[in-house]
């Protein structure tokens, strides 16, 4: 599994992550990020996009 | 196999770092004329500038990439029959694989009075924390030019209390997003202050000190204002001199087919704002676009695709995305709005704050334009995946039941 960390403050809600992989990274009505915070490792090309994509570099994966 | 890139910034790091994870284990080379690791540069006019960020938050993450950098170190030739970049220091550096990224410098003013003190242009490190530094004693900040790097610095000059006058030889600010929201942007900057000056521009600069400091400015229809500060900003200029005589279609971006792979030579890729690549919504004609998220999207593409044999390379298909943050106002635009023949709004929040338009041409959605509506936005981008008339749009827009707000009687 990858562990899938977003730096809250850094985050201004682009939702690049979102673009990339919807089924992890959602934005709420107010514009809130949210995300699985355990992802399956089938998923590493998706997460390592979202994170070099990230205009913030808010998004961090570990394992 | 030993893969060059010349350009140490946003597009050539996301290069190496790609080539690096798709498997790359030969040499990796990184050519940057400037003396830093790679930086973003978006807080420049933002955080940074208005003091919300120190000059350490702008490093990109390197991690442990395993990278040979030269910074500090300018190409100034390529010779591509030997493979090799010619260095400013007479040194030369041999490549198999090649991937441009030198992006591009701000476009200086070249009238009379160019050289004085106190102007300034902003494109670097550097450059940010000069303007910082010269606008805690700036009284009347002159910003030349309503663009994106215009605006926003004007934006957070009056978040720091100094007073702006703006002038544009347009007829309204912010041209990239469209040629009809232009009024709402021209109202905002006035809210807050700014004195906009629009369709003049700016004849020279004046200096009535014997320091050689700018005073003031006359504009192109006679008139004379004060400044103390004045920043420049019309624009970028590509760094393509490097590669004149190569034999490299310049057009005058790095002419690229859809994979980035330069026109005349598989060897050879571009990324970033130098990139010149055929898009979908521009009907296929190339398009150059100087925009963060492209320059990362094409950085990673480079990278994967330089390690491969030109048939086997995949090709740049995502519509341009960017951003300003201008005051309280995240503006997010898709596509190529500046293309649009007109605007439609199609969401709209009740206090009118939020909202969404649809920047069409011809029966095309060309591009889509949203303040402070994110989540929003993230919906029209898988909408818009290829290009829609606008009349599916709306239809599709119809069964959706998370909108802002019908703009129903609102003009954008
Ligand atoms: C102040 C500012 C604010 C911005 N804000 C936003 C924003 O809010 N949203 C958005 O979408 N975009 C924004 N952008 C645009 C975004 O930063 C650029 O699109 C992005 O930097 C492009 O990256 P790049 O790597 O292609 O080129 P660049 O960042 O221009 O980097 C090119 C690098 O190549 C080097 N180089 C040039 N010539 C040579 C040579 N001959 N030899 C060696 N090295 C060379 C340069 O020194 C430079 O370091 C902003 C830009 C600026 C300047
Ligand atoms: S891409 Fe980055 S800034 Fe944007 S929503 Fe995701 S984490 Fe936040």
């Amino acid at each position: 599994m990858i562990k899938v960390h977003i730096d809250l403050n850094l985050c201004q809600s682009h939702g690049e992550c979102v673009a990339i992989a919807p089924d992890l990274f959602q934005l709420d009505e107010n514009d809130f990020i949210s995300w699985q915070e355990e992802v399956d490792d089938s998923r590493r090309a998706d997460l390592e996009a979202a994170v070099n994509t990230c205009p913030m570099t808010a998004i961090r994966i570990e394992g | 196999m030993r893969l060059v890139i010349v350009g140490a910034s946003l597009s050539g790091l996301r290069a190496a770092q790609a080539a690096r994870r798709a498997g790359h284990e030969g040499e990796l080379i990184v050519i940057g004329a400037e003396p830093h690791l790679p930086y973003t540069r978006p807080p420049l006019s933002k955080e940074l500038l208005q003091g919300r960020q120190e000059i350490e938050d702008s490093a990109l993450p390197v991690d442990e990439l395993d990278v040979q950098w030269r910074l500090a170190t300018e190409a100034t030739g390529l010779d591509r029959a030997r493979r090799r970049i010619r260095l400013h220091d007479g040194d030369e550096e041999h490549y198999d694989r090649l991937i441009v990224a030198t992006g591009c410098r701000a476009r200086r003013f070249d009238g009379p009075g160019a050289q004085l003190d106190g102007v300034h242009t902003l494109r670097t490190l550097e450059d940010a924390i000069a303007l910082r530094a010269a606008l805690k004693d700036t009284r009347r900040l002159l910003v030349v030019g309503a663009g994106f790097i215009g605006c926003e610095v004007a934006a957070s000059a009056r978040s720091l209390g100094v007073e702006v006058t703006m002038i544009d030889i347009a007829s309204h600010p912010l041209l990239p997003f469209g040629p009809v929201l232009g009024e709402r942007w021209a109202a905002m900057h006035r809210d807050h202050g700014i004195e906009l000056r629009l369709g003049v521009g700016l004849a020279e600069l004046l200096s009535d000190d014997d320091d050689q400091r700018v005073t003031g400015a006359r504009l192109s229809d006679g008139t004379s204002l004060q400044a103390d500060t004045v920043l420049i900003a019309l624009g970028a200029m590509l760094n393509t001199e490097w590669l004149t005589g190569s034999g490299l279609e310049l057009d005058p971006g790095v002419a690229c087919d859809p994979t980035l792979t330069c026109t005349r030579d598989p060897e050879i890729l571009a990324a970033g704002d130098i990139a010149s690549v055929p898009a979908a919504l521009a009907g296929g004609a190339r398009v150059r676009v100087e925009h963060w998220t492209t320059a990362a999207e094409h950085g990673q593409l480079a990278g994967r695709n330089a390690l491969v044999a030109h048939d086997e390379r995949t090709a740049h298909t995502a519509p341009p995305y960017f951003w300003t943050d201008q005051y309280d106002a995240k503006i997010q635009a898709l596509g190529c709005p500046a293309l649009a023949e007109h605007s439609e709004l199609l969401e709209l929040a009740p206090d009118g704050g939020r909202f969404v338009a649809a920047c069409v041409q011809g029966r095309l959605v060309v591009g889509v334009v949203a303040v402070n509506a994110a989540r929003r936005l993230a919906w029209y981008r898988r909408a818009l995946q290829t290009p829609r008339p606008l009349a599916e749009l709306k239809e599709a827009l119809a069964q959706e039941d998370a909108t802002l707000g019908s703009p129903v009687g609102a003009t954008p």
